[in-house]
Order: structure tokens, then sequence, then C-alpha cells
């Protein structure tokens, strides 16, 4: 931003950890869903999305933190859908040499990350106000936290659909598959009981704070 | 039918695999402008209107790309076209068609990052499409996404004179909506092979 100094905060734990709890992109913020719901069906799957979008995060954001002061602010969204798309296109390829059967199973989720408005966002409100080391830990934190919330939908919905983790069966030959758990309707349902339970915390905290409120005020 | 008809296409892209509710594409608008009914359509119109613009030029791009042998920089362009498109249809808009361009808004520039548009253009090239079944294929798609947002709109116009545990408002309750209306739409897939 020419003209104006940074705000620089500084890089504390906080700035790591807010990431995967208090601003989690999937649970709190409700960004980048569509991988969120389409690749989790199995626990490997949505480790390899969530690994495959951390990295784009952190490597495109810390190139626009060292762009910042030279990318001018008319073209800047242009500029950092260029910046993410580059880096997409290494993961892309760098997948399919890696692990064909991954890179089948993900399909075309993974050059979507490109439009995942996550990364965009991040690049958009953090990093082109932020050092290259604020940058690089809070963009570890949401990526981690990104992951975490794939990993949450896709563990649960491969014990579910499938009656195994990873890859490896957990229960005996005469399980019954749940399998829509796996098929498109499971990811809405699943991820909505985890935003149930989330919010039903939430509700627990405010009321136990109100009722604290409430004694002080008796006493 | 045969698997490659245009009428196939047109009604795998737009029921048999809805975009939004089937494969996952479009999730956040989906979400996000699906509270009134009337402000949906626009939507749905909009991006109608910018996947047919950017299916034609993705075409042609590809086409392109294929006769210099440089495909490794198709996302690059792909995500340049679709964002330059929006702007340029944007301004058409606002040219020749005030009413129209004040009705959808704030809309216009959001299609950008809407993957549901760079899902289209990423398709047809994988599936190896021609013009006409890139054409069915962008407007199946579209009018699928205009359906499922309009259905979303109309269920959630309605719940909000509902009474609902107060734990369920809001995000939770929209994703268990959208989780049933997926449910519904898995009734169609008889109607075609899968992911074709």
């Amino acid at each position: 931003m020419p003209g104006l100094p940074d705000q620089h905060e500084p890089v504390t734990l906080d700035t790591f950890l807010r990431g995967l709890w208090e601003e989690n992109p999937v649970f709190v913020m409700l960004l980048g869903m569509c991988p969120v719901l389409a690749v989790t069906n199995s626990a490997i799957n949505a480790l390899a999305m969530g690994l495959a979008s951390t990295f784009v995060l952190v490597a495109s954001n810390s190139l626009v933190s060292l762009l910042r002061h030279y990318i001018p602010k008319q073209v800047r969204i242009a500029t950092y859908i260029i910046i993410i798309a580059t880096f997409v296109t290494m993961v892309d390829y760098a997948i399919q040499a890696i692990s064909l059967d991954l890179y089948n199973a993900l399909g075309a989720f993974i050059q979507l990350i490109v439009v995942n408005c996550m990364i965009l966002g991040r690049a958009e409100a953090y990093a082109s106000k932020q050092p290259l080391g604020a940058t690089v830990v809070n963009g570890l934190g949401i990526g981690g936290g990104f992951t975490l919330a794939l990993l949450s939908l896709g563990v649960v919905r491969e014990v579910l659909g499938s009656g195994s983790l990873f890859g490896i069966a957990l229960f005996g030959e005469n399980f019954q598959p749940w399998v829509v758990m796996i098929l498109p309707p499971g990811g809405f349902f699943v991820l909505g009981a985890w935003l149930l339970i989330f919010s039903a915390f939430r509700l627990r905290k405010q009321r136990q704070l109100d009722q604290e409120g409430v004694a002080q005020h008796d006493s | 039918m045969t698997a490659d008809s245009v009428t196939f296409i047109f009604l795998n892209a737009a029921v048999v695999n809805n975009f939004v509710l089937a494969m996952f594409l479009g999730i956040c608008p989906f979400l996000g402008v699906s509270a009134k009914r009337d402000t949906a359509l626009s939507m749905g119109l909009a991006v109608i209107f910018v996947m047919l613009v950017s299916s034609i030029c993705a075409y042609g791009i590809n086409w392109l790309l294929r006769f210099f042998e440089i495909e490794y920089l198709r996302l690059i362009c792909y995500i340049a076209v679709i964002a330059s498109a929006v702007q340029l249809v944007e301004m058409t808009m606002k040219k020749f068609s005030p009413a129209l361009f004040r009705a959808l808004g704030i809309f216009l520039p959001l299609i950008t990052t809407n993957c549901a548009i760079l899902g289209v253009a990423l398709f047809q090239t994988s599936r190896e499409y021609d013009f006409v079944q890139s054409l069915a294929f962008s407007l199946g798609a579209g009018v699928g996404f205009t359906i499922a947002l309009m259905l979303m709109a109309g269920l959630r116009q309605h719940l909000e004179l509902a009474k609902v545990p107060s734990v369920s408002q809001g995000a939770a309750m929209t994703l268990m909506l959208a989780g049933l209306l997926s449910l519904a739409f898995m009734g169609f897939a008889g109607l075609g092979a899968q992911h074709g």
C-alpha cells in the first residue's frame, strides 16, 4: 500500500492458533465450502486436499506479501488470482506425478483451488498488509484449520459410509455401510451436524457468561 | 439417447448431476444469496449468461493452447478470461441495459469467484466436448444452478416463519435443508449415467 505505513502486528502464538479455532475458515467463516463438501468422502482425500490448499495458501500469500509494495491497487485482485493460479498449476502437476489414483479421486477440484475464496480472502485481508513472517505463520494456521475441518468431515463420512478409516476396515464383515454418507447428501448432513455442535457450544458459553453477569450484578 | 447427444448433456448437467447439489460447485453463492427468491433469480440469470460467454471463450482458448502446445497454461488463461469476461459483461450491460445492470448489482463481480464457472470450463475440456456440446453443457449447468438456487430460496423464505430451536438457526439449518434437497435430486440419477 503505497503512501500508507503498514499496520504490522507482532507475530505471536495467537497469529497461528487463531486460524485453527477462532477464525476457522470452514466452521466459523464458511469460506471455501465447495472442496469441503466435494472431496471429503474419504479421510485420505480430505487430508490430501487440505495439504494442497495449505501449500497454495502459504506460497501464494508469501509472494503477495513480498510484492505488496509493488502491486498497483487497481489490478491487485487480478494479480492475486494469477499468482494463486500459478501455484495451483504446480500442485496439480505435482499430485499427478506423485499419485495418479489420488489425482483421479480429487478430479477437477485440485484445479478449482484457484477459486477457493479462503485463499483470495486471506491475500486481500491479510497478506497485502503484513510482512512475510506474519503471513507465513497465519497462513499455516488458517491452512491447518482448513485441513482439520476437512479431516473432521472426511473421517466421519468414511467411518459411517464405508466402515473404514484411511482405507483400513474397522468393523467386521457384517457391517452394513451407511452409503448415503459418502454420497453428496451426506456431505451436507455431516457439515450441518458439525455446525450444530459448534453452535450448541457457543450458545452454552453465551448463557454461562450471561448468568455470571447477572450473578455479579445481584451481589 | 446416446451419451453424447446434446439433449442428454443438457439434462445431465441440469438435473442428474446438478452442479450445486450433486457436484458441489458454486456452494458459496448457493448459501449466500438464497435468502430471497427474486435476488436468487437475478443471480441465476447472471450466472447462466456468464457461463455461456466463458464457455465459448474457453473453447477458443483451449483450441489456441493446443495449437501452440502450451496446455500447462490452461488454468491461468481460463481464470484470466473469466475475470475479464465478467468485467466485459458488466460494462456492456451498464451501457446497453442499465435496468438489468441495476437489478444484478453486486452479483456480477462476485461471479468471478464462483467455482461453477471455472468448473464448466474445466469439465468441458476434460470431457472433450465439441462446440455445440459445450454450449449445451454450460446452458444446462447454468439452468441447474438457477433451479437449485430458486428451490433453496423458496424453502428458506418459508423457514423464516417457522419456529426452530435456536441452536439450529442459521448456517446449520441451511445445510440440513441443502442435504434434503440433494437427497431429492438423487432421484434423478436413474435418468442417466453418473458423471457421464
